[in-house]
């Protein structure tokens, strides 16, 4: 029991961890698509890890079906509308910084 | 070949086991009500002719879940290399852009593989058309990864319109 | 205590995001770190959801997930069509 309290923590922590990264990530890349990547982050692992981190401490009840919901949720829509972001930045004309020099 | 009736009974049976998950409650007036919704639910989406020739969700198969599988291994490789680069001091990053030519047939299974490339942080998919997904990433690995084509190899391809 | 870490953690990302909203260059910026706001309170929500054993909020944290997604779509469509009635070009098919 107080085995899966630990790993629980473990992974609030490091969601929590991974959030900020991803919080320092949108201030510290130049331009708008380097900084989706940055909130990709915040959007597949660290909300993954807090929410399998809350259902091990819930145990099996109803709370914890609704948190994988909410998983399912958002594993499927942050996508979306990540790409829903990129393309409406596209085609609204804004041109990336890239990368030219070598290669 | 009477796939309405068919799906909308699928979906029916997967609203009543989300009705069943959410509520809890299990006296015979929630349960009246959960019906009621149920159906209403139905009517509408038989008016708004969401039931459709796509299969409804649930058809989970082997390749699906090694995709899923790979897929998750992905994303936390892809995780631990954004944030390196986010720690990393001085100039950690090289975008690319380029488009990447695609050869998967059906129009769900593209949908499943871009999203696939967004879900995994370094990659974004930034426009998608019959022949090629334009793709913004963040580094030139991650660029030589998807030129690989090693997750196109994986999507499941096998979803076949009734 | 831990949980304690976690919603400080949350609440420091949320300043963050809020800082990019307002520095944004960008009208696109602004909306990605609106996007990362709203991820952010749902997990806030269902975080605090737990603590206090009301199980009901992890109804509202399920919902603002929803609403949150629907949102970014709909400002995207507002700010590339600058009105909610049209249909839209179609300008993936050319």
């Amino acid at each position: 029991m107080i085995l899966v309290e630990i790993i629980s923590w473990i992974f609030i922590i490091a969601g929590a961890l991974l959030g900020v990264a991803g919080g320092i990530g949108i201030h510290r890349f130049p331009d708008f698509y380097s900084r989706l990547h940055a909130v990709g982050i915040t959007d597949t692992l660290c909300a993954s890890l807090f929410l399998i981190g809350l259902v091990m401490q819930t145990g099996m009840s109803i709370a914890s079906i609704k948190l994988c919901l909410i998983f399912i949720l958002m594993f499927f829509s942050s996508p979306t509308s990540s790409h829903a972001l990129a393309d409406a930045a596209f085609l609204g004309g804004l041109k990336p910084q890239l990368d030219k020099d070598d290669d | 070949m009477n796939y309405p009736v068919k799906h909308s009974f699928s979906l029916g049976v997967i609203l009543l086991a989300l009705w069943l998950g959410m509520s809890g409650k299990f006296t015979v007036f929630m349960l009246c009500l959960g019906l009621a919704s149920i159906l209403a639910v139905l009517y509408i989406a038989h008016r708004m002719d969401v039931i459709d020739r796509e299969k409804f969700p649930a058809h989970v198969n082997v390749p699906l879940l090694r995709f899923w599988l790979y897929l998750s291994r992905e994303v936390v490789i892809a995780n631990i290399d954004v944030v390196r680069r986010i720690f990393t001091p001085g100039k950690s990053i090289s975008p690319q852009m380029f488009e990447l030519p695609q050869t998967l047939k059906t129009d769900l299974s593209c949908v499943i593989y871009a999203n696939a490339i967004t879900l995994t942080p370094g990659t974004v998919s930034v426009n998608l058309n019959k022949e090629s997904i334009t793709v913004h990433s963040l580094s030139k690995e991650a660029m030589k990864d998807l030129c690989s084509g090693r997750m196109a190899s994986l999507v499941p391809e096998d979803y076949k319109d009734e | 205590m831990i949980f304690t870490v976690a919603a400080l953690a949350i609440l420091v990302t949320i300043l963050l995001g809020l800082a990019r909203a307002l520095l944004g260059p960008t009208i696109y910026d602004r909306i990605l770190a609106v996007n990362m706001v709203g991820t952010k309170t749902s997990l806030l929500i269902a975080v605090v959801a737990v603590v206090s054993e009301r199980t009901d909020m992890i109804d509202i944290a399920l919902m603002y997930a929803l609403i949150n997604f629907i949102g970014v779509v709909a400002v995207l469509k507002f700010i590339s069509q600058g009105n909610f009635y049209t249909a839209g070009k179609d300008e993936h098919s050319k």
